[in-house]
């Protein structure tokens, strides 16, 4: 029963090839159509079974808190109780004007950049040593990845606690003979955010190798082989034939990122905490959005920074796609890559 | 991104072609300067994290005195003194459970949604995908005021499911990138045997497709179960009460706590991570294991 109606899709890709079943036993035209339509309703089920638990559960606690955040954002609201307070657009009016936001603002834009311009590069020639055939190099992915898996929390304890000016990095750097080196590598606000950039790359570089390692696994090795048997070098290689083919990865990779960078929070506030990372420079909006609202008690003030935050996100993200994801996302995945 | 991907290959050519590829290479071991920038690379990588492992077997005048140092006697009483405490097994035991709800969840939905995705034409199609592609630009952290408010009105605040529910749902839209892909790289060939061959869709997806994209559940099953693992906003809003607490609110609270006791604070940091770091050491090697038909030299 069941493989009449699961090949009926099939065999319309075959252009009217033989329906097995009833089909096959029946040549005359009115049962195949009802045997079609039958299989049409079938798949209709499919995909709604198949679908709609990820679609609700997606709906009810992605979309729809979003869509909270928007109405809430109109209003002075302390958590308690319906939100009776229309303020209008105030709170926006509020965020736009306050220094300390643009403050914020500016700081995130800083670390989306450097995020890519230091990780990218970085990570795709990591990857390309990685995938050679050497000694070791399960056990090198492994420990690559290591600060990857660690939480915010734990890099940001650990961090912290070396990083102070008593700390393992400047006792470190006293006993190899650089002790003109010593910092106050955290509440430096000249230093603070570099500070901030290297332990981000430290933490997050892994998961970019661990990305464009798995790009390059589905990369055929058939065009390897042509390419030595035409006589290129390894680099050629790498950098006429990998790397174009390690786009879609490199783009997917860029908008992860980018929206990581945006939402940066638990680095921040575990490191420097609230406070004090907007006197060290490193504040984030995310940090703003929970002091501001949460902490200070106007839930409607913090879903409005949060509905400013989406649409930044949003309209970099859309940005990104038109210039840069455009191919990727028309089934470029079946047509080839480049 | 081709369709030969994952697919095994037959074990003679593959090892035909490893015969031929090391007859042309002249060195067995490859290049030196790989394995100078990876030996480097891995320094950088670890040499923090030992430091905090390390500085667990320490005691706090040895770290008062010498902060770069090593143990010197090595004292085990931090790490005794963390294993044998309630407060830690508790918050270890919350996070298991929710990072593996948590993974059992996102693998289990975002399998069923990619295969639709990947494997289906139908009108709705491109807007689904853009729906879960949208779901990358609201990150948990920009939804957390009105997601909190979300779950409070559900009457779940300080429950673990209050945590589990939205870190699926968050974890849909990055599983269903990486997924699709996946999925869709089955060859069409393989999907219309399988229908002559008698089987429905969904016996394709159960016998062909699942086995196939294993490793990519793999990937998508350890991202999440770390992401889980290591998730601090989301418990910072919804636990309050610290028998509900996970690991990373644990850890925060501790070295507030003890911020006096650094060592006991280094003792407990590294017994935190260590479950993260195990289960994902362990699923590494099963990715490696399921890729090495397609890995190449």
């Amino acid at each position: 029963m069941s493989n009449s109606l699961g090949t009926d899709t099939v065999s319309d890709r075959q252009s009217q090839g033989t329906v097995r079943g009833e089909g096959a036993s029946a040549p005359s035209p009115r049962p195949r159509v009802a045997a079609r339509r039958r299989g049409r309703a079938r798949m209709r089920l499919e995909i709604t079974v198949l679908s709609a638990p990820a679609i609700l559960m997606f709906v009810a606690f992605v979309i729809f808190p979003v869509i909270l955040a928007a109405y809430y954002g109109f209003y002075r609201w302390h958590g308690y109780g319906p939100a009776t307070d229309w303020v209008g657009l105030n709170n926006y009016k509020l965020i736009f004007t306050d220094p300390a936001f643009q403050q914020v603002l500016w700081h995130n834009g800083v670390i989306l950049v450097l995020s890519l311009v230091i990780q990218g590069p970085v990570a795709i020639i990591l990857a390309l040593l990685l995938n050679q055939k050497i000694r070791g190099r399960s056990v090198i992915r492994v420990l690559i990845f290591v600060p990857y898996v660690i939480s915010e929390v734990i890099v940001g304890t650990g961090w912290s606690l070396m990083l102070q000016q008593n700390g393992a990095v400047n006792d470190l750097l006293s006993h190899i003979g650089l002790g003109s080196l010593q910092k106050d590598w955290l509440a430096d606000p000249k230093l603070a955010i570099w500070t901030l950039m290297a332990i981000i790359s430290w933490k997050y570089i892994g998961f970019a190798v661990i990305l464009m390692l798995a790009g390059l696994q589905s990369i055929p090795d058939e065009l390897f082989e042509a390419a030595a048997l035409d006589g290129a070098s390894y680099w050629q290689v790498q950098r006429r034939i990998t790397v174009p083919l390690l786009g879609p990865t490199i783009r997917i990779w860029g908008l992860l990122s980018i929206i990581g960078s945006l939402q940066l929070f638990d680095l921040v506030y575990i490191i420097w905490g609230e406070y004090v990372s907007g006197t060290a420079g490193t504040s984030t909006m995310a940090i703003y959005m929970v002091q501001q609202g949460r902490d200070a008690g106007n839930y409607g003030y913090g879903s409005a920074v949060a509905v400013v935050m989406f649409l930044i996100s949003m309209v970099i993200a859309l940005i990104y796609q038109r210039l840069v994801l455009r191919r990727d996302l028309k089934g470029a995945v079946t047509e080839g890559a480049s | 991104m081709s369709t030969s991907t994952y697919l095994p290959r037959s074990s003679a050519a593959r090892a035909k072609k490893r015969g031929s590829g090391d007859a042309e290479r002249p060195h067995k071991w490859g290049n030196p300067i790989t394995y100078l920038v990876a030996l480097l690379f891995i320094a950088a990588c670890i040499a923090p994290v030992l430091y905090i492992v390390v500085g667990g077997f320490r005691t706090n005048a040895q770290i008062s005195t010498s902060p770069a140092g090593l143990p010197h006697p090595w004292v085990f009483s931090n790490y005794t003194n963390v294993l044998s405490s309630s407060t830690f097994w508790g918050e270890f035991g919350n996070s298991l459970v929710v990072a593996l709800a948590c993974t059992v969840g996102v693998v289990v939905l975002g399998l069923m949604v990619s295969f639709v995705l990947a494997r289906y034409d139908f009108k709705l199609k491109g807007a689904m995908y853009s729906l879960f592609a949208a779901g990358l630009m609201f990150p948990m952290v920009i939804a957390i005021t009105p997601l909190y408010i979300v779950i409070k009105d559900l009457g779940l605040i300080d429950n673990l499911a209050g945590i589990i529910i939205p870190e699926i749902a968050f974890g849909l839209p990055t599983t269903i990138i990486i997924l699709v892909p996946f999925l869709r790289a089955i060859p069409k060939e393989l999907e219309e045997a399988a229908s002559l061959d008698g089987t429905s869709r969904i016996g394709f997806f159960v016998r062909m497709v699942l086995p196939l994209s294993l490793p990519g559940v793999a990937t998508v099953g350890i991202l999440t179960f770390i992401g889980s693992w290591n998730n601090y906003v989301l418990p910072l809003y919804i636990l309050n009460s610290q028998a509900n607490y996970t690991l990373p609110l644990g850890v925060q609270q501790f070295s507030s706590q003890y911020s006096e006791d650094t060592a006991k604070v280094l003792a407990f940091t590294s017994l935190a991570m260590l479950p993260a770091l195990i289960f994902f050491s362990i699923f590494q090697k099963r990715i490696v294991g399921g890729l090495t038909g397609a890995v190449k030299g």
